[in-house]
């Protein structure tokens, strides 16, 4: 087990978390501050992905592929939470699951209508289709690095919006009491609606960075939801700071697991047992982690102070 | 109890709200005035839908029936931030400022949510003296200039109950709704609070929900009594204390409550 190794898998768990932090985000906002469970956030992940597809294919550029998927995913954020969600914020967080999962179905056959059951792939985006050498001789692909660039600067970004912005400002205070908020004669919706699109607008970014790499397919969004689901419970609930961190932290633990983890068992136990318990021990290990944040700290890491 | 007509010079009239959470009553066909200039105060025992009557007039509950006209406009249907944005203002049971924000900051948040439709959404705060200059008067007026920079969540109690009605001050109100501003104080935080509210009385219209009848006393120009949704009486303090259907449900009972 060299270094270089071990580096090159610490940044793919950094690539990992980057995109399940672009999902994260949003989740736990609008988790946090309007109290709502939103399962087809995962679907907004997927309609990227696909706008981005077919976009790249008409202009045949996958810049511009995403800079027009980027106000289409918008857009349909902005209908389903004027049209769907609104009616739901008062409602309980069973009837908000049921009727999101309700949701989930209703995109994942919309998808299917328009775009069929295969799936998109595009060509790799040939401007990233090279690997830059890092300090210490580790060799890294480009794109995978600027999606890691990409979650530095939407953190970077958000950290801003959310710590120096007069909607900052009101968005950490919807998030410690909503109905104060509204007594002081803030429109609660157009807040809503603001901090839905943002999150609808990251989710579909997500879709679309892992447009190249996996390509776009129906039921993607559920894979990455769950995970998204551990991360904020991980972090804190509300907590931008803690969807990062642990966003990271899941990231780096699939990636070393998957790498690492039968090589640490073969220490303990006999290599037919190390080779059936790694695999299986890596995909548990973040619901493990999980449970355990659950149980000694049930607020998260970095819950936001005002809980 | 007939409703009184609305009369035109009453800055906040309800009539006949009813509201019902599953089988309970929480508003029985409820009357309420507020005129310009006074402090009505209402009182109950625990239970007797106070918080409620709050909730409907600044909207944080809609009536299944009845009528709330304030400044001579219907606002029954308005959500909280439309009335809030009319002049209603409130401050609630349970101390609500924004414990993770400096005392300033939560003053600067009342400010802003009142210039909120010019969408200038991603100026800084930091450095807004549009917030900052008004708040920080706002603070001076209620003698918490030298607390601006402190952690809300680290103010004395008596000082996070004066920074709540300063918040509520701070959306320039002409009508103020006060749920137990007293609550959990201390006697001597208590008369500061009186003396805080008596000397906004000049520019404010209040409706006092209040616990301590001692302050309800010294403050009210009328008080009305709830008693399970219902105002079963409204008058002058003196009349209030020689009502003998206020005695029997309510201070004869349970005085000191």
């Amino acid at each position: 087990m060299n270094t270089a190794l071990v580096m090159e898998h610490v940044l793919n768990g950094f690539q990992l978390g980057m995109l399940l932090f672009l999902l994260a985000a949003g989740l736990t906002l609008i988790l946090g501050i309007m109290d709502f469970v939103n399962l087809a956030h995962g679907s907004l992940y997927m309609v990227g992905a696909f706008f981005a597809a077919t976009f790249t294919k008409l202009t045949g550029n996958f810049g511009l592929g995403i800079l027009l998927a980027v106000p289409a995913v918008l857009l349909v954020g902005l209908v389903v939470e004027i049209v769907a969600l609104r009616t739901l914020y008062a409602r309980n967080h069973l009837d908000q699951v049921l009727a999101t999962f309700g949701l989930v179905l209703f995109f994942n056959e919309l998808v299917q209508i328009i775009w069929g059951p295969q799936g998109l792939v595009i060509p790799f985006p040939s401007a990233f289709d090279f690997t830059v050498t890092l300090p210490g001789g580790i060799t890294y692909p480009a794109y995978r690095l600027l999606i890691i660039g990409m979650g530095f600067v939407v953190a970077f970004g958000l950290y801003l919006l959310v710590g120096r912005t007069r909607l900052g400002m009101l968005i950490r205070a919807g998030a410690s009491n909503r109905d104060m908020v509204g007594a002081l004669g803030v429109d609660i919706k157009l807040l809503f609606t603001f901090v839905f699109g943002i999150g609808a607008v990251l989710a579909g970014l997500a879709g679309m960075l892992y447009l190249p790499i996996g390509g776009a397919y129906i039921g993607m969004g559920e894979l990455i939801l769950i995970n998204a689901l551990v991360v904020i419970v991980i972090g804190g609930i509300g907590s931008i700071r803690g969807a990062f961190i642990a966003s990271i932290i899941m990231g780096l633990i699939d990636a070393l697991g998957r790498a690492f983890l039968e090589d640490f068992l073969n220490f303990f136990m006999t290599e037919g047992a190390a080779e059936t318990a790694g695999p299986a021990l890596s995909a548990m290990s973040v619901y493990i982690l999980m449970a355990a944040i659950l149980v000694f700290r049930p607020q998260g890491l970095f819950p936001p102070r005002s809980r | 109890m007939t409703s009184p007509a609305l009369q035109s010079d009453a800055l906040l009239a309800a009539r006949k709200l009813d509201v019902r959470f599953g089988g309970v009553v929480a508003a029985d066909q409820l009357d309420i005035d507020v005129y310009p200039g006074e402090i009505h105060a209402v009182i109950g025992p625990n239970g007797a839908g106070k918080t409620t009557m709050i909730n409907l007039l600044s909207g944080q509950i809609k009536p299944d029936n009845g009528k709330i006209v304030f400044d001579g406009a219907e606002i029954s249907r308005l959500s909280p931030a439309r009335r809030s944005q009319r002049g209603i203002a409130r401050s609630f049971q349970i101390t609500s400022i924004f414990k993770e924000m400096s005392a300033l900051a939560n003053i600067a948040m009342a400010v802003q949510a009142q210039d909120g439709h010019s969408f200038r959404f991603w100026r800084p705060v930091g450095a807004d003296d549009k917030l900052l200059g008004p708040a920080q008067a706002i603070l001076e007026q209620f003698g918490l200039g030298e607390r601006a920079e402190i952690l809300a969540g680290n103010l004395a109690h008596g000082e996070q109950r004066q920074l709540e009605i300063a918040m509520a001050l701070a959306t320039q109100p002409r009508l103020l709704l006060l749920d137990e501003p007293m609550a959990g104080m201390g006697s001597q935080d208590s008369a500061r609070m009186v003396e805080i509210l008596a000397s906004l009385k000049d520019n404010y219209a209040m409706l006092l929900v209040e616990h301590d009848m001692d302050a309800v006393f010294a403050l009210a120009d009328r008080i009305t009594v709830l008693v399970y949704g219902r105002a079963i009486a409204t008058g002058s303090p003196a009349e209030i204390r020689d009502d003998k259907n206020v005695r029997d449900a309510y201070l004869g009972e349970d005085g000191a409550n």
